[in-house]
């Protein structure tokens, strides 16, 4: 089973992204801001992780940039999903290791998308 | 909605667009025709079922347009577009490298998202075109369909339907909430409006037919009607993409499907065809060249 971290402040939004990822077959762990998010990956990377942007101690951009740097730090696929939906943060984000980029209100086919874009889940997997 | 009013919208839909829908699309009904309804100040599908007996009015279209409307994104499937990129335009632009022009067809366009994948695969493909003259006509039955796909806008939620995140910083621009495709892309595409029904002869032939997801909606003599006449649009090396749940196999032999390459078919020489004796469920091609 794949593992994916879901790093959000609102833990509405990492109650609905569990969901919807334990459907599509995820082991999902959650942390509530970027510096717990660091944390876990220092004792384990996720296959996966389902980034927000903006959140207190540590923001998920830089979240990222530490993690890239962990042993192994490469391997993870980062989805962003933020409300920040300009051009110059999904370039930001992009140019700092982020493989994908969800603007928020996400739903579920988005997520499947996107997940399927960078090979986290099978071309067409659909949710029941 | 009473059987009366459902037996009769079956009907007009079949008689207006070729829409067959089963017996038991009622909700399906309800759900397009209801809103459209209480739009056009009626009461319900009653109502509506009365104006359409009323003789022509706006409410046709209207109607039909609802009905015949499919959510698309772009990509969709996937698969087709890897064919396009990986069978379908290797194949053409070795065939055409003489006159250095390939002409594609989207014959259900829809809001636009399958051409501009098109046409957003064909850039991607650069140097390899460089130089070649490249039409895409995108067809649809419905001018609202037409407009937006036209206009090239999109919300936040279609352009995350399907379009990588690099596609869709590399060819759109954002406006507001909204992303508009780049006028480059959108000045590759033509947009007509087209009823599958009928003639389409006067578009002349085709290297590529994309007609996906729509011919699931017609009954058996129309789907077979719609491929011979494709048949004849379709340049002999050139190639039919049918959607994932759609085939040619026992519907007609105009067309053969493409092994290993799924949704993907070749048109048969129409003497070939001619030739061969009409056998009820289609011999395979090879038994066939094998015989002789």
């Amino acid at each position: 089973m794949k593992t994916c971290l879901v790093v959000d402040d609102s833990s509405v939004v990492r109650k609905i992204a569990r969901r919807i990822l334990e459907g599509l077959e995820f082991e999902v762990t959650e942390a509530e801001d970027g510096s717990k998010a660091l944390e876990v990956c220092q004792r384990k990377l996720p296959d996966a992780v389902l980034l927000d942007w903006n959140m207190p101690v540590m923001d998920g951009f830089e979240f990222m940039g530490h993690m890239r740097r962990l042993p192994g730090g490469d391997q993870p696929k980062v989805v962003f999903c933020t409300t920040e939906n300009n051009v110059a943060h999904i370039a930001q984000a992009l140019s700092g290791g982020a493989n994908e980029y969800i603007m928020k209100p996400f739903d579920k086919d988005i997520i499947a998308d996107k997940f399927a874009e960078v090979g986290l889940i099978p071309v067409g997997q659909t949710m029941v | 909605m009473t059987p009366t009013e459902y037996e009769y919208l079956r009907k007009f839909l079949r008689d207006h667009s070729g829409l067959d829908l089963s017996a038991d699309k009622q909700y399906l009904i309800e759900s397009r025709l209801l809103p459209l309804a209480r739009k056009a100040g009626l009461s319900g599908i009653g109502e509506l079922v009365q104006k359409l007996h009323g003789g022509p009015s706006a409410l046709v279209t209207s109607v039909v347009e609802a009905m015949t409307t499919n959510e698309t994104f772009f990509f969709r499937d996937k698969v087709p577009f890897d064919h396009f990129r990986d069978t379908i335009m290797p194949e053409v632009i070795k065939a055409r490298a003489g006159r250095r022009s390939v002409r594609i067809w989207c014959a259900a366009g829809s809001t636009g998202q399958e051409p501009y994948s098109l046409a957003m695969c064909l850039k991607e493909m650069g140097a390899a075109l460089t130089g070649w003259r490249i039409e895409i006509i995108a067809t649809d039955l419905s001018q609202e369909v037409l407009e937006k796909a036209k206009a090239g806008i999109y919300s936040q939620f279609e352009v995350q339907r399907g379009l990588p995140i690099q596609m869709l910083m590399k060819y759109f621009k954002q406006t507001g909430e909204t992303w508009q495709i780049n006028p480059e892309l959108r000045a590759m595409i033509q947009h007509r409006q087209l009823n599958l029904l009928h003639d389409f002869a006067q578009l002349g032939t085709f290297d590529v037919i994309f007609c996906r997801n729509v011919l699931i909606y017609f009954d058996q003599d129309t789907k077979i009607n719609i491929f011979n006449r494709l048949a004849r649009q379709i340049e002999p090396d050139g190639f039919l993409v049918l959607g994932a749940a759609e085939t040619v196999v026992g519907l007609t032999d105009t067309f053969r499907p493409i092994a290993d390459r799924r949704g993907l078919y070749k048109p048969n020489d129409p003497r070939a065809a001619a030739a061969r004796p009409a056998l009820a469920g289609a011999p395979p091609r090879l038994a066939v060249l094998a015989g002789g």
